[in-house]
């Protein structure tokens, strides 16, 4: 989908600027729900870790990590399935949303990392993290960017895939099957968890060092003076 | 670039986008108190119901062979006061009522004497531990069938001799696999793990599985679902 752009004549300076209309209405609302979603299914999530916090025996009981009960949603077992079992039908109907919105849209070509970003991811890397030369933007987003949100993607559709897994294992018992049987289902679901709370942290870092306008646009869809070409 | 527009206008547009993502905000009724319990309420609803319809009566769980047993004494005793109510077996009877032909007094022979089933099945906890065990006893549509229960009645209601209580959707109570255990590991059962009498349900979550059983109701209507479902917890929870 092009994204369409408009020119801004300042009404007292009479400069201009470009904007990009970058987020489509439904992506920015899956955004946020979204954001909102995954912040109780993580806080919830770790509350009912704290129930048995370990992966292997009952009895000896080792304990992986004493999690702290204030970085938790729910004070208890039944009050964080409470918030889990409910938040999960908001963040898969998000995600259901988002997914068809995407498709039938084409707007997925602006996110989905293809074969061809491959090469740019390199020059993207040397750039953030070795003050390599910032590689010319020509899109919404850069190679690295798509390959994170991609990832973030995936990462969503696998916590839901591992969540049937851990919640039936019996009724989805191909699902608990593919991952090794209900208890390494539990532990996939946990090390995805923490994949997308990786992931979080880096796009909270990017989000802060790219500046306002750059956030601007996942509230308004509007980005003003974008750093690539407008078509 | 093919429109051009002042900066005034755009400040508008970029308003009422904005305000568009209002709907967002309608996420904040659950950190209203007020509202909160009823939301979660019908959230656990959702997840139950939708459990209730993703039960296949026919499927069953997995089995395993006596290799992938957790040793007996590694497998947990959970009760939710005291491991041993103090239930007197000279004694000890299952008193049936509700929609049932027969109902009364059921003594373990009558248990025993119905077609005996042993299975090796995992069992999982709500806080996310499992084992794999082996039961086992009669099959609950057995002891249905044979005290003529009504079948198209909605629950399976029992209490325990500790004063634990619980109920089973009638779908999961007629599953092959649903025993009422009087053995585990091909000894009578123990004290701890529920002795005469207990409910083993590979296909539910471990507290459905209610030991030291004294009375079971089949009724259409639940005063109680269970006791730690009346304190929160999911009504269903089928695995």
């Amino acid at each position: 989908m092009a994204t369409h752009s408009i020119a801004i004549e300042n009404i007292k300076t009479g400069e201009v600027d470009t904007a990009v209309y970058e987020h489509p209405f439904i992506v920015r609302l899956c955004h946020w729900v979204n954001a909102v979603a995954l912040f109780v299914m993580i806080g919830s999530g770790l509350q009912i870790f704290r129930a048995f916090p370990s992966f292997g025996a009952k009895i000896p009981q080792k304990d992986l990590i004493n999690w702290p009960k204030s970085f938790a949603i729910g004070g208890w077992l039944g009050g964080a399935l409470q918030w889990h079992l409910t938040f999960m039908w908001i963040y898969l109907a998000t995600g259901l949303v988002y997914l068809g919105y995407q498709l039938f849209s084409g707007n997925y070509r602006q996110v989905l990392f293809v074969p061809r970003d491959i090469p740019g991811v390199w020059p993207m890397v040397r750039h953030y993290f070795l003050f390599g030369p910032k590689p010319l933007a020509t899109e919404a987003y850069n190679p690295l960017q798509k390959h994170a949100y991609t990832s973030a993607i995936i990462l969503g559709a696998l916590s839901v895939i591992t969540g049937f897994a851990v919640w039936k294992p019996i009724q989805f018992s191909w699902l608990a099957w593919l991952m090794g049987g209900f208890h390494w289902a539990r532990l996939w679901h946990f090390l995805i968890m923490w994949a997308i709370i990786a992931f979080t942290f880096g796009h909270l870092v990017m989000v802060a060092l790219h500046g306002w306008n750059n956030f601007v646009s996942m509230l308004t869809g509007w980005k003003k003076d974008p750093d690539y070409p407008a078509e | 670039v093919t429109t051009t527009i002042d900066s005034r206008k755009f400040k508008k547009l970029n308003r009422r986008e904005l305000l568009k993502l209002a709907p967002v905000l309608a996420l904040g009724a659950f950190a209203i108190p007020k509202f909160q319990e009823s939301l979660l309420k019908a959230g656990l609803a959702t997840s139950d119901w939708t459990s209730s319809k993703m039960f296949r009566s026919g499927h069953l769980a997995k089995t395993f062979s006596d290799a992938d047993l957790t040793p007996f004494n590694k497998f947990p005793i959970n009760g939710y006061d005291v491991a041993d109510p103090g239930v007197d077996f000279e004694t000890w009877s299952l008193t049936v009522s509700g929609a049932v032909q027969k109902p009364g007094d059921y003594k373990l022979a009558a248990f025993q004497a119905l077609p005996k089933v042993r299975q090796n099945t995992r069992h999982v906890c709500v806080e996310g531990w499992d084992v794999i065990g082996r039961f086992g006893g009669a099959r609950l549509s057995d002891f249905l069938q044979s005290i003529g229960a009504d079948t198209s009645a909605r629950f399976v209601y029992v209490e325990c001799a500790d004063d634990y209580y619980e109920s089973l959707d009638m779908v999961t109570a007629l599953h092959p696999q649903t025993l009422l255990c009087y053995e585990m590991y091909d000894r009578p059962l123990t004290r701890e793990h529920g002795a005469p009498l207990r409910l083993t349900i590979p296909t539910k979550v471990g507290y459905k599985q209610a030991k030291y059983l004294t009375d079971l109701k089949v009724t259409n209507v639940l005063q109680r679902a269970g006791y730690w479902e009346d304190q929160g917890y999911p009504n269903y929870y089928g695995l």
